[in-house]
């Protein structure tokens, strides 16, 4: 599709918000499949409109993923629930070592949703999906009545191919492995933080949503990577407990190598938070076998999406399945498992 | 109780009545209420706590305390052999 | 960030270290008042560089947790009316009521928001003038001013519609009460810098010279809090008990004294209960009869709140320092941050869960 002159051709639709109409099958539904959907997601399987999308896939093991946006608020600095929603799974897939392939996109509306706002997305869904080499070729839209919904939500299920022979998985990390990131961790969370009512603050922090497949696809062919993750909720600390707790290894880090930008530190200060636990949108952490790594890392910080990569730790043989943190100051702490949402604090 | 971290003041000016000044946090900046804080000026470094400035940071005194701080220890002979606290064997990561 | 980031440095934190080894000769016992400062103490790691002669008591300066429950209650009732936005800051969402806390609250329909500033729940009240708003103001003297203000900004902008459950608690009570109690323990205090940004210090002196304790007002950051250590230790090792300033670039001897003003103008001092460890004269500020219409134990009939504490609980204990969260037989089993038992397990202030977040129930350390 050639994004340049593609504009967007709302302007045709009667209806300027989204009513219960349009999520029942009948002519509206048809209207907004016509021409919203199709012009922007455009390809062979979806075209077809059949009930469902008959692909060709190769040979051998297939990925797949699922996913649900509940994003708040849907427009935040540096990308939308859009660009998330195609994203996230691509990253689910490529964490995996899938290539991804095919994806699916299911809309719930709220009646009232403006659909000059639905155009938006859908369009930076359909540039997220073309820059990740994806097709979106199945799709739902249902609407609730108003006040049952935020606006939208989006869900997205993907599949990908797995190379043959490929081991990799949160089970597999190794005492004396590597722990890389791909570049600095919380920008997403806090550009979202940044724009949330009652806690705004004015930054240039934005979020990092990016697909990382390509990323993943360079890296593979080197061999020695044990496993990949995406740090999304939760963070970086939620994420390698899990890998921790899965392969029954400790692991370590420490403070000062955990890469942040100084506003998000910052904004972290401000608001109490540990930017251990906030989401990333476009990182990945990689464990990785010690003789692979400054390989990797090379690679690794050719790519633009990973320019800032770097080893903040080691996995261990002691405290199994806990992960801990060399502070600042010499000492240790465990880092735990997040509970629920951090919450911004006044002590 | 007191997570309050400082920031610079960029800007004054008024809102509803109350004195605010729009404050920069090592990058990040917010309103916040200057009502506490009369003599307050642009260009001072303050001290917020849930978004009110409570105390101007007396910066002479700030350097004062690092310069003590890093003078600590550099009459003392012993202190090259001291080691610091370790948290395990072996844990220097590569690179 | 300037004027904090400087304040972490590993290698002046190591020198420090040295220093109090240096001058330490037998044990002492050492309170930090602030639960700031006991997170912080926690999350670096700073009492594991500590000679073991050195004991850190964890003292009840965590607001969260020290709020009585009764009130806590109160603001559940309050919070689960119709057509009320109950805001407050997000420290008091999962602090265990009798039966509930305020996010089971806001999942069952309660319009609950967390709010960085008791302005963003004035301005909310502004906005939705159709809507009765409620802000819960809690927190020792650092916080108190911004709620005056609050209280006073709603009045001079003829808010109809906003009100506040206030539950304040002052520092030197709290320290005279443990300083009096059976079987305390302590021998010096690091206290509350920026309580002190407010309020000064002038309020120490009495304290120390009538409990023959050192006090030494201290910062937060890792330099600040082992800076007060040390001169803690220094003051003990020498015989002296004078009130001492560490954290000179926030705090001076008579604080702020607009704020002191206005606190004067909107609060009165009253008994308070603290949470777990019961009344305490005089330490707590509520709203002057004055301020009244902004009261929201006022304008809001509650029920008779029957407040039932668990009797598994021991975060009385925790507060007074007579008891460590590993010691509390509750810790870690039937008490845990998913499930907590009193408020010290859930305030990131509160020394159960700091211990239980940073694993001060593992043997990770070496140096242990």
């Amino acid at each position: 599709m050639n994004f340049e002159n593609w504009s967007c051709p709302l302007p045709l639709l009667d209806y300027p918000t989204i009513v219960l109409g349009h999520g029942g099958g009948g002519k509206l539904s048809a209207e907004l499949i016509e021409h919203l959907f199709l012009p922007a997601f455009g390809n062979p399987a979806l075209l077809n409109l059949g009930d469902s999308s008959v692909l060709t896939v190769p040979a051998g093991r297939l990925a797949f993923s699922t996913d649900s946006f509940v994003v708040r608020p849907l427009f935040f600095p540096g990308g939308s629930i859009g660009e998330l929603a195609v994203n996230g799974t691509v990253n689910d897939l490529a964490m995996s070592g899938a290539q991804p392939l095919y994806l699916s996109a299911g809309f719930i509306l709220e009646e009232g949703f403006a659909v000059s706002s639905l155009g938006e997305i859908v369009t930076r869904m359909a540039r997220a999906a073309y820059k990740a080499g994806v097709q979106i070729v199945t799709g739902d839209t249902k609407v609730v009545e108003r006040g049952h919904g935020d606006g939208c939500y989006i869900n997205t299920s993907g599949i990908g191919v797995i190379p043959d022979g490929l081991q990799i998985g949160p089970g597999l990390a190794r005492p004396g492995d590597v722990i890389l990131v791909s570049g600095t961790i919380g920008d997403h969370g806090m550009a979202i933080m940044s724009v949330r009512e009652g806690l705004e603050f004015d930054t240039v922090i934005e979020s990092d949503c990016a697909p990382l497949s390509e990323l993943v696809a360079d890296l593979l062919p080197l061999g020695g990577i044990h496993a990949l993750r995406d740090p999304t909720r939760g963070g970086v600390a939620s994420s390698l407990n899990e890998i921790a707790a899965s392969s029954g290894v400790g692991m370590i880090i420490e403070d000062v190598r955990v890469p942040v930008e100084p506003e998000v530190q910052a904004a972290c200060n401000l608001l109490g938070l540990d930017p251990l636990f906030v989401p990333n949108e476009g990182k990945l952490l990689a464990i990785v076998a010690p003789e692979k790594a400054d390989a990797i890392l090379d690679r690794m910080r050719a790519h633009p999406v990973a320019g800032r990569a770097c080893v903040i730790g080691r996995v261990t043989d002691k405290h199994p399945g806990l992960l801990v943190s060399k502070t600042r100051i010499g000492a240790t702490r465990v880092v735990p498992m997040q509970l629920g949402e951090q919450l911004p604090r006044i002590c | 109780m007191c997570l309050a971290v400082p920031g610079q003041v960029k800007q004054i000016f008024e809102a509803n009545g109350t004195r605010m000044g729009r404050v920069n946090f090592g990058g990040i900046e917010k309103d916040v209420c200057l009502a506490y804080m009369p003599d307050i000026a642009i260009g001072d470094y303050t001290i917020v706590h849930v978004g009110f400035a409570i105390t101007k940071v007396d910066e002479e005194a700030a350097h004062k305390t690092l310069a003590l701080f890093r003078e600590l220890g550099m009459l003392d002979e012993e202190f090259g052999e001291e080691r610091p606290v370790e948290e395990e064997a072996n844990h220097e990561v590569p690179h | 960030m300037k004027y904090l980031t400087e304040y972490g440095d590993g290698e002046i934190a190591q020198k420090l270290a040295h220093e109090i080894r240096q001058i330490t000769t037998r044990p002492w016992a050492l309170m930090e008042v602030c639960g700031g400062q006991t997170h912080s103490i926690i999350r670096n790691g700073i009492d594991q560089l500590l000679p073991p002669e050195i004991e850190l008591i964890h003292g009840p300066g965590c607001p969260v947790c020290v709020t009585p429950l009764g009130l806590i209650d109160q603001a559940l009732e309050i919070a689960a009316q119709p057509g009320v936005i109950f805001c407050s800051f997000g420290d008091m969402l999962r602090v265990p009521g009798s039966t509930k806390d305020l996010f089971r609250v806001k999942s069952e329909g309660a319009d609950v928001r967390v709010v960085y500033s008791p302005l963003d729940a004035v301005n909310i009240a502004r906005q939705s003038p159709e809507r009765q708003v409620v802000f819960f103001g809690i927190g020792f003297e650092t916080t108190a001013p911004a709620n005056a203000m609050a209280v006073k900004m709603a009045r001079q902008q003829g808010l109809k519609n906003f009100s506040m459950l206030v539950s304040h608690v002052l520092v030197p009570p709290a320290i005279e009460a443990i300083m009096t109690s059976p079987g305390n323990r302590v021998q010096a205090f690091l206290a509350a810098g920026h309580v002190c940004s407010v309020m000064g210090y002038w309020q120490y002196p009495p304290l120390a010279a009538r409990h023959g304790v050192p006090i030494v007002i201290t910062g937060f950051e890792p330099l600040d809090v082992m800076d007060g250590i040390r001169r803690a230790v220094a003051q003990l090792e020498s015989g002296r008990n004078e009130v001492e300033n560490a954290y000179e670039r926030a705090v001076n001897f008579d604080g702020n004294g607009t704020a002191q003003q206005i606190l004067n103008e909107v609060f009165e001092v009253t008994d308070r209960a603290w949470r777990g460890i019961g009344v305490i004269p005089k330490s707590g500020w509520s709203l002057q009869p004055a301020y009244r219409e902004f009261d929201a134990a006022y304008r809001f009939s509650v029920t008779d709140i029957q407040t039932c504490e668990s009797t598994l609980c021991h975060s009385g204990e925790v507060l007074q320092g007579r008891l460590k969260p590993n010691q509390c037989p509750a810790f870690g089993k039937e008490c845990t941050p998913r499930k907590p038992l009193g408020a010290t397990m859930v305030s990131s202030e509160g020394a159960c869960a700091a211990y239980y977040n940073y694993g001060r129930f593992l043997n990770i350390s070496a140096a242990n």
